[in-house]
């Protein structure tokens, strides 16, 4: 029982975590980034389409991530080059998204918006890590590794890897620190001649790849194409698992991990007896991940201090 | 100048006489959340219509809500705009279509999945429970455990009634056999959730179900996606599915909303359309399991005999499939 569920909470992080690390990027570096889930969405659309049409996951992933890229660069055209309101452009960005994939849909696929259902081999398939068969029905440690370790798709090695190479980029370069300052105290990176708009910049374009593989996990590895507004609101949870992580990574993960494992448990209490409960109303079910977010936010995870600049847009002393 | 106005207004009239006379009827039609191109319900509607178009030359008007909140909106617009017959795919249209067809008494509408007592409504059911049956007594036999599983959609009564048919279908087969049973959420979006159906699907063969039957929409691709990946059955609904992923779609229950759809708009078309309700089971072949090149190396010799016995004997009255909708709760669990 235990393990079918960490196994399906692992499946259902993964575009959280990864949307978590993009927004930590952004965020950290000063720009307010709610556009998370319309550069998800658009993702997603560009890797089902590009897919569909070539046959070969990896061009996918890379139409992914160009379309979230560019997005992103949209945002920080309005916000850092134009110092606009960033809530506003983050905003505009997830309601362009999610009209623009639709019309798009029609008109190429002409199937309601979806994009033709993908074969196998244009999909992000499980792998199979050597001996996993054998171990898979022994208990414990077997279970574990056949289990829970294999058999992934290739993206959830990867976003679980990017968690620490998030850290160390962040906590171990130089361009992790200046990153980290832009979102303090953007002057001082100015003082110290390291003209700030340019590294905001830097920032989105690696929120940009980390959303394009988020957006490609959901639609090209968890589905088999693109559904009209697929993301669904998974964009906003990540957003609010970055703040329970207090825009840190790997506390970040945890939260996201929180919010899959009340998903994967909502999905599987489903119909059964909970002894001296009985079966549970599905409609409570389905609430729980949502109840306990309200508690936990309210009570468990203490004050959020959101980097100093974060949302200020920089204008230079002169 | 004058001549050549003359001329185009009398081109133009013509052209609308033409229009008229070969059209006689402006049919509408409007889909459910699900969208059109489901591969399943309201895409069996879809085919219905296309066909109807092919075979006789009218065009139909078609819409794709996006929310709730358009439905009433959706059946004004085409009332006002003199479609006729108007045609609602979905039991979610009920009070929409209650409150429409009273504002326009003239108009002749047709609701699938539910009955509106209008003069002016035609109301088309289909006994889903009959055909559940069916494919439950394949799902058994398919099954070497002992393990099969159910992935509705909205958890409504209508979708209780697959799910109550396709259980006594398996217990008919395999009286000790376990059915786990899923519904993938209580609104209107649990009909276009694949991510949610592949989940379900894979908890339930995480428990031992080798072959889980979907009732859910375009949830249910994602349904059946899970199952081909896992390497297990699936069965598809309303619509042939077998095509989606050969060998890994045991059967399909066919729900003929196709045939529905072609027979609402052709029978107004030749002035026979009546009002009230009109039932679609196995007798009227309705419903039924489908059997195609794809799926025919899944089916033996043994499990279409008997799918075809219990089909036999649930027209010939021996066998009573409870109703979940009419009859209440469901007998078996």
């Amino acid at each position: 029982m235990a393990v079918p569920v960490l196994d399906s909470t692992l499946r259902l992080s993964v575009p959280l975590i990864l949307a978590a690390l993009a927004g930590l990027f952004s965020e950290r570096s000063g720009i307010i980034d709610i556009g998370l889930e319309g550069k998800m969405l658009g993702a997603a659309f560009a890797a089902a389409a590009t897919a569909a049409l070539t046959g070969s996951p990896w061009a996918g992933l890379a139409a992914g991530v160009g379309v979230s890229v560019l997005l992103a660069m949209v945002h920080g055209y309005a916000c850092i080059t134009h110092r606009g309101n960033q809530v506003v452009s983050g905003l505009a960005l997830n309601i362009l998204a999610s009209g623009l994939t639709a019309v798009l849909g029609v008109a190429w696929f002409a199937q309601g918006g979806r994009t033709p259902q993908l074969p196998g081999e244009a999909r992000f398939l499980l792998l199979e890590w050597p001996g996993a068969a054998a171990l898979r029905d022994m208990p414990g440690l077997g279970a574990v590794y056949g289990e829970l370790l294999s058999g992934h798709n290739l993206l959830v090695y990867l976003a679980f890897l990017a968690v620490p190479a998030v850290g160390w980029v962040l906590y171990r370069t130089r361009f992790g620190l200046r990153l980290r300052a832009a979102g303090e105290n953007p002057h001082s990176v100015d003082a110290a001649g390291v003209p700030v708009p340019g590294l905001r910049y830097r920032a989105l374009v690696c929120t940009g790849v980390l959303c394009g593989v988020a957006g490609t996990y959901l639609s090209l590895a968890q589905s088999a194409g693109f559904i009209n507004d697929m993301t669904a609101g998974k964009g906003y949870i990540a957003l609010a698992a970055l703040i329970f992580g207090k825009w840190r990574p790997v506390p970040a993960m945890l939260a996201c991990l929180l919010f899959g494992l009340l998903d994967a448990v909502a999905i599987r209490l489903q119909g059964t007896d909970i002894p001296g409960v009985g079966e549970v109303p599905v409609q409570l079910v389905q609430a729980l991940p949502y109840i306990l977010t309200v508690v936990l936010l309210a009570g468990f995870i203490g004050r959020a201090v959101p980097p100093r600049a974060l949302g200020v847009p920089y204008v230079k002393e002169r | 100048m004058k001549r050549l106005f003359l001329a185009a207004a009398a081109a133009l009239f013509a052209l609308s006489c033409a229009g008229a006379g070969a059209a006689g009827i402006k049919p509408g039609l409007v889909y459910d959340l699900g969208g059109k191109f489901d591969k399943s319900f309201n895409e069996g509607v879809y085919n219905g219509a296309v066909k109807f178009r092919a075979d006789t030359g009218i065009d139909f008007r078609e819409l794709e809500i996006q929310t709730d909140s358009q439905r009433v909106q959706a059946l004004r617009n085409f009332a006002r705009r003199g479609h006729d017959p108007i045609l609602a795919v979905g039991f979610q249209y009920a009070s929409s279509m209650d409150k429409v067809a009273s504002e326009f008494p003239g108009t002749r509408f047709a609701i699938i999945d539910t009955v509106i007592d209008r003069p002016n409504v035609q109301s088309i059911v289909f006994k889903e429970h009959e055909g559940s049956f069916i494919v439950g007594v394949l799902a058994a036999m398919a099954a070497g455990s002992d393990r099969i599983g159910f992935v509705g959609g909205m958890d409504v009564p209508l979708i209780r009634r697959f799910a109550c048919g396709y259980v006594q279908g398996a217990r008919h087969a395999k009286p000790a056999i376990e059915v786990f049973q899923n519904m993938t959420g209580s609104t209107g979006a649990a009909w276009n959730d694949p991510v949610k159906g592949a989940e379900l699907a894979r908890s339930q063969f995480d428990r031992g179900a080798e072959v889980v039957y979907h009732a859910a929409g375009a949830t249910g691709l994602g349904v059946l996606q899970a199952a081909a990946d896992a390497g297990r059955l699936g069965i598809g609904v309303d619509s042939n599915q077998n095509h989606l992923h050969p060998g890994n779609v045991l059967t399909s229950m066919l729900k003929r909303v196709d045939v529905a759809a072609y027979d609402v708009f052709d029978s107004a078309r030749r002035g026979v359309w009546k009002p009230g309700v009109r039932v679609f089971g196995l007798k009227e072949d309705g419903v039924g399991w489908s059997l195609d090149e794809y799926n025919e190396a899944l089916v033996t010799p043994a499990m279409k005999a008997a799918a075809d016995e219990a089909a036999r004997r649930i027209i010939a009255g021996d066998i009573e499939v409870h109703d979940y909708v009419t009859g209440g709760e469901c007998p078996v669990k």
